[in-house]
């Protein structure tokens, strides 16, 4: 047993020396960790783009740290299993000194082991369902209390919206998400029975039945509202059969957190104006940066290409890691979190993204209406909201706290003030 | 007896030997116990490797020689691996639960400990309350036990309803499939008590043993996948050239001659598919913790006709065939998967291969089913000038549609 | 101090003469606006009624017009004058503004000093109830249903008396019957006076309508209540309620007391826990070692201690509960303080919910019918391929999926969507028949004897089709989209309804059977396919080329999945995956149906669109069981009739 552990103390030795080396070696590698086959493709293949053409304006501006900056694209084909092997051949084969990657949460809790294991670093850009922190993850997209808390208010506050259906994709976001929002409604005076729930297959394709049971809800006289965590092309579906049903946004509202630019792409709107959706980014956003970004994009992609919300959580995300190297003066995974922490970049919508000790942004939440286009026209923008690891709407983890920088704890229970666990729960 | 039957099977013995040969090789190169030349993750790779050709050999059993197309084994291989990873869950979740609860003021009571380890465990999905088929989780004999009986039982339930009522061919391969998609259905509703579509994860670190690098434990994996294909092989071996081998590439070959003959064809059947339904349900059970998560995607019935293509492009009806089959076929996948292969570029267009591969492989399979239905495995009667005699078209045996050419080899 | 105060009123004063010299005198309205600047540009729906009221309250003609600029997202506000206008879009970033007041062009500033008032939807419905009373009357019937469509969405009591007025001076007949139905139901929500609204009620019972429904829940809503003592008799009682009796358990009632206050909280484990920690005492809790404690006996043994000692509350025993609950009654009370409306209400529901049950029912069966269709018409091609010719084809799928693209490329060339379906009908079929002519010649016709390996072979032309669709279109979901004649739904009653695009799916299925037994019974090609099916041999023996007689069955299945993706991408989406999440559903029907037959493919589709709707019917918050139920019954059934619904018998059955 001594020889294992002590090979296995040189092993962690040799490592550290590497990584230590590799911050003056030349090119720093960022690994791209993005499905380019499979069902997730159709999300994740633009990600990809995206990461390569920020990496190519970066080392048009002269990489980083003097060094050029090189890409390593592998293909995980959105098997979930092959997300874990693939992290650790970028972490010990290609030895990356940062990963941007992943879009489904299971893919994202299939590399949380390995990346805590090798000590790397990862940028998860997509909106997720929150209750988990990895000290060497950084969650760049929205955390619940960034996206369906501020939509669920909205419904409450501005549309006066008194019966929801929670209809979602059946998977851990859609779940955790009408979890926490029951629960949330509940504390907002909205009776058990005023809540429908539904989940439906990926891919789902014939709605009729459940938009007509979203129909009778207005039975009692009090006004519906659809909160939709659907996923990816079962969205068409489901607008398709809205529009046909003839039901306008003045009379159910819908809002999505699965919908943006890029899915609407497939669809035609025209029937569908008016249903919203809630996101940290949309591409009608009125900035000179999101001007340049959109430019830079359609130049690369082509005219008809959009940009979305994950793409900002990788642009957002991408500088800061970039900035806190050149401030670490280093791409070694700890001196880069530690610089992480307070890095300040202007998001795309015109305010600024901070980064919080806990690994979330602090970033405003939009709520934008369909258009003709299939653009969002913004309806509303509210302050950078930071964003909150543990939701306080759910009784188990209210007591939870994140903080890396200070507690250097993911999951502080502040009742026992003891750290639960150091490793991330997968 | 012993001597005879490595005698009639002189492949055996080459294969055998051969991977011996190959796992010393690795363990000499691996990063966790040797020259360090082979990472870990390749170590990774090639220990779920093993498992696949493990699982080729029992759908080689299955179909290459019985001649039944099931496209569910990789149900079963899916199936064995949540069993231990219901285990594997539940001890290092209650490792880090007891250790957090253990600094509470007062100490917590049974029930505490049982609920907090649900609510970590599926919490993620939105409950706490541990599912009914969880009750045997805390003890990994039981569990390991539950990794053949489980896929033994709905593989010997499945069957009997199937060949009872004398479902064939092409009939029973669609319905295999349905019986995988219906369970992959299952699977993926939280309901279901397994996690839904997260399925279990972090099945690389094992209870109790976090002082462990993952590149000792990958080797663990190595070697144990090793020996479980090496059994398993010897087994298949075995079970194929006595009269019980002769017997099932009967039913193969025809049927209702076997059957008038006055054997059970149905309980050979059974048998057979129950039997490979569980070497399939080890085979997951030490893949899954290697490759770390287990989920139902795994389980979709797109695996299992992959599962298929491989026995067919190693060859069938030859158990080595089957695991160059799946060796080669999954090797080659990750690697041009890997973003590693450099593009071809022909001036007008560059080939990727990320794009291009799965059209390759697509076309592959044809190519291999219409000009060598004897596999990569046929190159070896090359080598060995075991040639099947040229008959100029003429069919050899009742059923066209049968594999004969070995039989009228040996 | 004085000198202050002036030089104050002089600033003030100047302040106000800029104001005016700048922008010349403000109208009347944009004087209201300004009053409410704050709100109006904080946009929300709780805070903007007064402004709205205000803009209503000034009587002024240039009100209605300004609340439509207002609604329709085109009023801006000018940051250097602070003023709102109408704006346009001139050219580039420079927009034209229109005074409010007047709608004259005032100026043309650049698009940097304007913001865009953007109401929200629930605003701009507060902006539709105040339109109605300008609309309720207005000579243009369009704008008068406007108004009606705003009462529908947002009734208000305030709405009643301008719509009753405008009944008798109601000239389109439609509309008039529109607003006196409106009227009864506005009557019911807010009247006063209780006979009206019984005669309102009773008149609408039997109206299937959402909004009726919506109208009468409100009024037959009921609390359950607690009373120490007699219920009293003000109260419009529904009925009492006894603790431990039906659903209305001991505990519900005692959570009832504890909620309102009257009757302590039972004290959880929780609060035990919590309770212990805070009174350790040197190693103990109430006498009780800490070690002990990780048992549920002790700590209630600790925890009794403790509140005898009184420094925890007590525990509420059972015996209390029991005896709390004696001193209460229980009753369910209305919310509408009139029985007599209230029970009218009742008796008008009651009816009413036969007749949407029953509606229901008929909307199921419709829907059921429309997926039936669906299945049906991705498994005809399969018919023929697998149940006439006996080809396994994993491809099939993919067939679909390539019929679905051309549409879509059709679409691209061909904006006009009705030319573009009728050219994409004709056009997929084409290209499917030539793909499934080319995979018969190049792949199957060498695999006719062995079944199993086409299936091998087919998969793999699957995959690679799947993935050369993604490389060439992206793996982006592609839009197409249905023409506009099969937009929006046939409403047979506010229950039932069904979209035109499933009517149309249903009809194609249709046409295809027919095609199917045309000609598979009445052209020289059936016969052919027929004989070539039963007895290669023999059918070539009589002259018929066995080859070709093959190669055309199997190009007319490909082509008939080539349109059936054509109809699926319209209702559902175009993706490379399209394909294959029909493949396994659509061999399941034709097993289940029994290959070979027609019928009993179309007998196999219909029974499993009818099982999965029951299923997502009697399990309606998860439609993921019902695929899996479906798929289970499927295996279950084939054990008892593994030949399929409709077998066939004698010599054709083969084997």
């Amino acid at each position: 047993m001594n020889f294992l552990k002590s090979t296995a103390l040189t092993t962690v030795a040799i490592t550290a020396v590497a990584t230590a080396a590799n911050a003056a070696d030349c090119p720093i590698k960022v690994g791209v960790l993005h499905s380019l086959s499979g069902t997730m493709a159709i999300s994740e293949t633009t990600l990809k783009d995206t990461m390569l053409m920020l990496v190519d304006e970066q080392n048009a501006k002269g990489g980083v740290l003097g060094c050029e900056l090189e890409a390593v694209v592998v293909d995980p084909a959105s098997d979930w299993p092959l997300f874990a092997e693939k992290a650790r051949e970028l972490l010990s084969v290609h030895e990356v000194d940062v990963i941007f990657g992943n879009w489904t949460s299971v893919s994202r809790k299939s590399v949380l082991p390995v990346i805590e294991e090798l000590n790397g670093l990862l940028f998860y850009p997509v909106q997720y369902e929150g209750e988990e922190s990895s000290k060497n993850v950084f969650y760049t997209g929205a955390a619940p209390n960034q996206q369906a808390i501020p939509a669920t208010d909205y419904f409450l506050d501005e549309l006066g919206v008194e019966k929801f259906a929670l209809l979602g994709t059946d998977y851990v976001y859609p779940r955790t998400t009408n979890n926490i929002l029951e629960s949330y409604l509940k504390g907002k005076g909205i009776a058990a029975e005023d809540i429908f729930v539904n989940y439906t297959p990926f891919g789902h394709s014939d709605w009729s039945k459940i938009v007509a049971d979203v129909v009778a809800m207005g039975a009692d006289g009090k006004k519906v509202g659809v909160i939709s965590t659907i996923n990816g092309d079962a969205n068409i579906g489901f607008y398709k059969e809205l529009a046909a049903a003839g039901i306008s946004a003045d009379d159910i509202p819908v809002i999505a957190f699965s919908v943006g630019e890029e899915e609407l792409s497939g669809l035609d709107t025209s029937n569908l104006v008016g249903h919203l959706a809630a996101w940290n980014y949309f591409q009608s956003a009125e900035s000179d940066a999101n001007t340049a970004f959109i430019e830079a994009w359609k130049a690369k992609m082509g005219e008809s290409r959009v940009t979305n919300d994950p793409m900002e959580a990788h642009y957002i995300g991408f500088n800061m890691w970039v900035n806190a190297a050149e401030a670490a003066g280093s791409t070694d995974v700890d001196a880069v979190r530690t610089a992480m922490y307070g890095q300040e970049f202007p998001n795309l919508t015109g305010g600024t993204a901070v980064m919080l000790p806990n690994h979330h942004l602090a970033k405003p939440v939009l709520i934008g209406e369909i258009q003709e286009d299939g653009q969002f026209d913004i309806i509303s923008q509210t302050e950078e909201v930071p964003g909150d690891a543990w939701t306080d709407f759910l009784a188990e983890s209210a007591v939870l706290k994140s903080d890396w920088k200070d507690l250097g704890c993911g999951m502080y229970n502040t009742e026992t003030d003891s750290c639960v666990q150091l490793k991330s729960n997968y | 007896m012993q001597k005879s039957f490595v005698m009639r099977n002189p492949s055996t013995l080459v294969f055998l030997g051969a991977l011996a040969m190959f796992t010393i090789l690795v363990t000499v190169l691996a990063e966790g116990s040797g020259a360090g030349l082979i990472s870990t993750s390749f170590v990774k790779t090639l220990g779920k490797t093993l498992c696949l050709a493990l699982i080729a050999v029992a759908m080689d059993l299955v179909w290459g020689y019985t001649g039944i197309l099931s496209l569910g084994h990789f149900a079963f291989f899916g199936l064995g691996g949540y069993m231990i990873g219901m285990w594997l869950m539940y001890e290092r979740t209650r490792g880090i639960v007891e250790a957090s609860l253990a600094e509470a003021k007062i100490p917590p009571t049974a029930q505490e400990v049982t609920d907090a380890i649900g609510n970590q465990i599926f919490g993620v999905v939105g409950s706490s309350e541990f599912p009914i088929i969880w009750s045997v989780a805390d003890s990994l004999a039981l569990q390991l036990a539950l990794v053949v009986l489980v896929p033994g039982a709905l593989a010997a339930a499945f069957g009997w309803l199937a060949f009872r009522s004398r479902v064939t061919g092409v009939y029973l391969s669609i319905l295999t499939q349905a019986m995988t998609l219906a369970l992959a259905l299952y699977l993926f509703q939280n309901d279901s008590g397994l996690r839904g579509n997260n399925g279990l994860s972090g099945l690389q670190n094992l209870p109790g043993l976090d002082h462990v690098a993952q590149s000792t434990v990958s080797i663990w994996f190595f070697w144990a996948s090793a020996f479980a294909l090496a059994l398993g092989y010897l087994f298949a071996a075995w079970m194929v050239s006595g009269k019980f081998g002769s017997v099932i590439r009967g039913i193969r070959d025809n049927e209702a001659r076997v059957r008038f003959l006055g054997y059970p064809v149905e309980t050979y059947k059974l048998f057979l598919f129950t039997v490979t339904a569980m070497i399939a349900g080890i085979a997951g059970a030490l893949y899954y913790p290697q490759a770390g998560i287990i989920n139902p995607a795994e389980v979709a019935p797109i695996a299992s006709i992959y599962l298929a293509v491989w026995v067919a492009i190693g060859g069938r009806g030859r158990l080595y065939g089957a695991v160059i089959g799946a060796a080669f076929v999954s090797l080659v996948s990750s690697w041009f998967t890997g973003g590693q292969v450099p593009d071809v570029n022909l001036g007008f267009y560059t080939v990727k291969w990320v794009d291009w591969w799965l059209i390759v492989l697509g076309l592959s399979f044809v190519a291999v089913t219409l000009f060598a239905p004897k596999g990569i495995g046929g190159l070896f009667d090359l080598w060995s000038e075991h040639r099947s005699p040229n008959r100029h078209g003429a069919d050899l045996g009742p059923s066209a549609g049968s594999l004969q050419e070995k039989e009228a080899v040996e | 101090m004085r000198t202050y105060v002036l030089a104050a009123l002089m600033f003030l004063g100047s302040a106000v003469m800029t104001l005016a010299q700048t922008d010349s005198p403000v109208g009347p309205i944009q004087t209201v606006l300004q009053n409410h600047k704050e709100t109006i540009l904080k946009s929300s729906r709780k805070t903007i009624g007064p402004a709205i009221d205000a803009v209503v309250a000034s009587k002024l003609p240039q009100a209605r017009s300004m609340l439509n600029v207002w609604q329709s997202k085109n009023m801006w506000h000018h940051k250097p004058s602070g003023l709102f206008y109408q704006a346009q879009k001139a050219e580039g970033k420079i927009y034209r503004l229109l005074d409010l007041d007047t709608g004259d062009i005032v100026d043309e500033v650049d698009k940097s000093d304007l913001k865009q008032i953007k109401p929200n939807s629930g605003i701009r419905a507060l902006i539709a109830t105040a339109l109605v009373r300008f609309q309720l009357e207005d000579p243009d019937p369009l704008i008068r249903a406007k108004g009606l469509t705003g009462i529908e969405r947002a009734p208000d009591a305030s709405l009643l008396k301008p719509l009753l007025a405008s009944i008798d001076s109601e000239t389109d007949p439609e509309l008039k019957a529109r607003k006196s139905r409106l009227a009864k139901l506005l009557t019911i929500s807010f009247s006063d006076d209780g006979p009206a609204r019984i005669a309102a009620i009773e008149a609408l019972s039997g109206d299937l309508g959402l909004d009726v429904r919506g109208a009468l829940n409100p009024l037959v809503s009921k609390v359950t209540k607690a009373f120490e003592g007699e219920i009293p008799s003000s109260l419009n009682v529904a009925q009492t309620r006894i603790p431990g009796r039906d659903e209305f358990t001991k505990a519900i009632a005692y959570q009832l007391l504890v909620d309102a206050g009257k009757a302590p909280a039972q004290i959880t484990g929780d609060q035990i826990r919590v309770a212990l920690g805070e009174h350790i005492d040197g190693g103990l809790v109430g006498g009780v070692p800490i070690v002990q404690l990780g048992d549920e006996d002790a700590r209630i043994r600790a925890y009794s201690a403790l509140a005898t000692a009184g420094k925890v509350p007590p525990l509420v025993s059972d015996a209390d509960i029991e005896s709390t609950l004696s001193s209460f009654s229980f009753a369910d009370i209305y919310a509408e303080p009139s029985p007599d409306v209230s029970k009218a209400a009742e008796a008008a529901l009651s009816s009413i919910s036969t007749r949407v049950s029953l509606s229901q029912t008929a909307d199921l069966t419709l829907d059921a019918l429309s997926l039936a269709s669906i299945y049906f018409l991705a498994a005809i091609g399969l018919a023929i391929t697998f149940g006439v010719m006996g080809v396994i084809n994993m491809a099939h799928g993919e067939f679909i999926m390539m019929g679905a693209y051309t549409g879509y490329v059709v679409q691209q060339l061909i904006p006009n969507h009705t030319v573009s379906i009728i050219v994409a009908v004709p056009l997929a079929f084409a290209v499917t028949f030539a793909a499934g002519v080319a995979l018969e010649r190049l792949v199957i016709r060498w695999l006719y004897n062995r079944p199993l390996e086409t299936l091998l072979a087919t998969f793999g032309v699957s995959i690679a089709l799947q993935q050369l669709a993604k490389n060439i279109f992206g793996t982006q979901a592609r839009p197409l989209t249905a023409p506009e004649w099969l937009d929006g739904a046939l409403v047979l009653n506010p229950v039932i309804s069904i979209s035109y695009i499933r009517i149309a799916i249903f009809v194609l299925a249709l046409i295809f059977l027919g095609v199917f037994l045309y000609i598979m019974k009445r052209t020289r090609l059936g016969l052919e396919t027929r004989a070539v099916t039963q007895n290669p041999q023999m059918a070539g023996a009589m002259g018929i080329n066995p080859g070709r007689v093959n190669m055309l069955t199997f190009g007319l299945g490909s082509g008939i999945a080539g349109v059936a993706g054509v109809a699926i991408g319209l209702f559902a989406k175009v993706t490379s995956e399209l394909g294959s999440d029909y493949i396994v559903q659509s061999f399941m029907t034709v097993v289940v149906g029994g290959v070979g037959n027609i019928w009993g493919t179309l007998a196999g589709a219909t029974m499993i669109g009818f099982f999965q709707k029951g299923v997502e019917w009697m399990n309606p918050s998860n439609t993921l069981a019902a695929q899996t139920y479906m798929i289970i019954f499927i295996i279950i059934f084939i054990q008892f009739r593994p030949r399929g619904i409709i077998a066939l018998k004698g010599r054709a059955a083969g084997d």
